[in-house]
């Protein structure tokens, strides 16, 4: 695989962790097409190829209005997030879109309470180049641990 | 303003009737251990598994009753057992997965075997080795088998009892609430969509609450709010059965949008609109018979929810007095068509951990358990519509709360 697209995929990963962690929310459905799956789903539910996820958006504007959500009406104890992602491994590349895969920890820290682990899994990613910027069509975020602790409210 | 008073450690429950809970209800480990014993052990029927979830011999479930583990298997004569997760021998909870198929299950420990039935099988070494050792001459297997449970079986949805004086699955239901089951499972086949499960840092009881409480929807659930589809000014009524202990919260969706149960609400948010419309594709079902949303809550272990085109199981598993399991088995029917099942998976977006609507709850009962361990001899105020029990036609009511804690008080004997 040409380095240049190993580099390019590398920094779209480092991108959207910046833009989740660093809470620029309304960037995020900005990493997608319009057309598009963004899904967190169950290593338990996704293994046993079952459709149901706790969360499955399949185009921008659904994305936007998890965004509306986050910020204005879902109620939630605040908390940041820290994801640690892996270094991608590049699957294939067929059609223009490329198949990446990488782990990932996700971090959550609440007001009075030490960091902890909250999400740790693996993305599942089908990704495009549309006018000069890689987006991703499809986003699968397959979690480990199946008893999420509580809540899933930010982006994975 | 309510006066400042010294915090206590006594438990007493000031008020006689069920419109005043005493904090340590939801805090206290000898309530706790009170409610294994008078109610998930008492002569209540747990919701356990689906019959869809184990269609084949030998095929079972892993799930809970209270505290405790069972098996939930189906044997070579298609009968459904439930048996104990726990050795007879040395009490190994030995099954270790969610669900699989199985000819007989096996005690890592020391090899033990039962059937599918829960019969003890094989002992290894039973009779001891070169004439040394082995169990006592008196040792009869037929009395080490697993525990062996009681098992309702009501069109397709399993419930199970360890108490030997369990009612009639239908006599503990009650002929209103049979009438509400039976609205959703009518004996057509079910279709398993898949699970979400969550940890919600708060006590059990707080859920059924939660379900029990039509006040809250509309004015904690801004989707619900501005969509209409659970709020004050909707169709409604609140029902439960003779001993109150069950009920449903039955309302029918309205066209949303600014009103009456809107005004001076501040979830209400009067711009919101969808960017995708999908999440909202509600397409109305014949079996509805009406109410666009039933909650119904089965105590002590589940609660069945419609909502729109969603359909799911949510079992409720205590873990210790402020935490709680609560396990979301998503539904479709097998006769769906391709559109009506993508619409079930589209809506679950707004249910389970990540829900657009659902996250508020869990979120809420994290910060009532918090505030309720601040002083544990302070009590909750649940007198909306009076202090009376009955069933309602509004929504403004708490009555369903009260009804489930009159019973509760009878079992507990506090």
């Amino acid at each position: 695989m040409d380095a240049t697209i190993r580099f390019a995929v590398q920094d779209l990963y480092t991108d959207y962790v910046r833009c989740v962690d660093d809470t620029r929310y309304e960037e995020w459905p900005d990493f997608f097409t319009d057309e598009c799956m963004y899904r967190v789903v169950s290593r338990e539910n996704f293994d046993a190829g079952m459709q149901m996820s706790a969360l499955a958006l399949e185009s921008k504007a659904m994305l936007k209005d998890r965004v509306y959500g986050m910020n204005e009406t879902i109620y939630h104890a605040p908390y940041l997030q820290r994801h640690v992602v892996g270094i991608p491994k590049i699957l294939g590349a067929e059609n223009g879109a490329i198949r990446a895969q990488a782990n990932y920890v996700v971090l959550r820290t609440k007001l009075d309470a030490f960091s902890e682990v909250f999400n740790t899994g693996r993305y599942i990613d089908t990704i495009v180049t549309e006018n000069g910027r890689m987006k991703f069509k499809e986003r699968i975020c397959v979690f480990d641990g199946e008893l999420v602790p509580n809540s899933i409210v930010y982006p994975i | 303003m309510s006066e400042t008073r010294p915090i206590s450690f006594l438990r007493r429950w000031r008020e006689p009737g069920s419109s005043r809970m005493p904090f340590w209800l939801y805090t206290d480990e000898e309530i706790y251990r009170r409610e294994q014993e008078r109610i998930f052990n008492g002569p209540h029927w747990s919701y356990v598994a689906l019959t869809a979830e184990i269609p084949g011999t030998g095929d079972y479930k892993r799930s809970w009753i209270g505290e405790r583990s069972v098996i939930v298997v189906r044997d070579e004569d298609g009968s459904i057992n439930v048996v104990e997760n726990r050795c007879a021998h040395r009490g190994a909870q030995f099954c270790q997965t969610h669900s699989g198929n199985r000819k007989d299950f096996v005690c890592p420990y020391h090899q033990w075997s039962y059937d599918l039935k829960g019969n003890l099988q094989g002992v290894p070494f039973l009779r001891g080795i070169k004439g040394k050792g082995g169990m006592p001459l008196d040792f009869k297997r037929e009395n080490h088998g697993l525990t062996k449970l009681h098992v309702a079986v009501h069109n397709g949805v399993i419930f199970a009892s360890f108490h030997p004086e369990v009612p009639d699955f239908k006599e503990f239901l009650g002929p209103t609430m049979l009438k509400y089951f039976e609205r959703v499972f009518n004996g057509r086949e079910l279709k398993v969509l898949g699970y979400n499960r969550q940890r919600v840092p708060g006590n059990w009881k707080l859920i059924h609450e939660n379900l029990k409480d039509c006040y809250h929807p509309g004015l904690l659930h801004t989707w619900f709010v501005n969509y209409g589809l659970w709020r004050a000014d909707n169709e409604s009524a609140n029902v439960m059965d003779a001993e109150h202990r069950h009920s449903a919260m039955v309302t029918k969706r309205n066209q949303g949008g600014k009103g009456e149960a809107t005004s001076g609400i501040g979830s209400y948010r009067e711009n919101m609109e969808l960017n995708d419309g999908r999440f909202l594709d509600v397409e109305e079902e014949a079996w509805w018979d009406g109410p666009t949303a039933v909650i119904q809550s089965i105590f002590p272990s589940v609660i069945m929810q419609q909502q729109i085109n969603s359909v799911a199981v949510r079992q409720v598993i205590p873990r210790g007095p402020r935490n709680f399991d609560y396990i979301w088995t998503h539904l479709g029917f097998a006769d769906d068509s391709a559109e009506m099942n993508q619409r079930r998976l589209r809506q679950a977006n707004l249910f389970g951990p990540a829900g657009f609507v659902s996250v508020d709850d869990s979120e809420i009962i994290g910060l009532v358990e918090e505030g309720m361990t601040q002083n544990l001899e302070a009590e909750s105020l649940c007198e909306l519509g009076g202090r009376e029990i009955a069933d309602t036609d509004t929504h403004i009511s708490e009555t369903l709360i009260r009804g489930m804690y009159e019973y509760y008080r009878k079992v507990m004997e506090i």
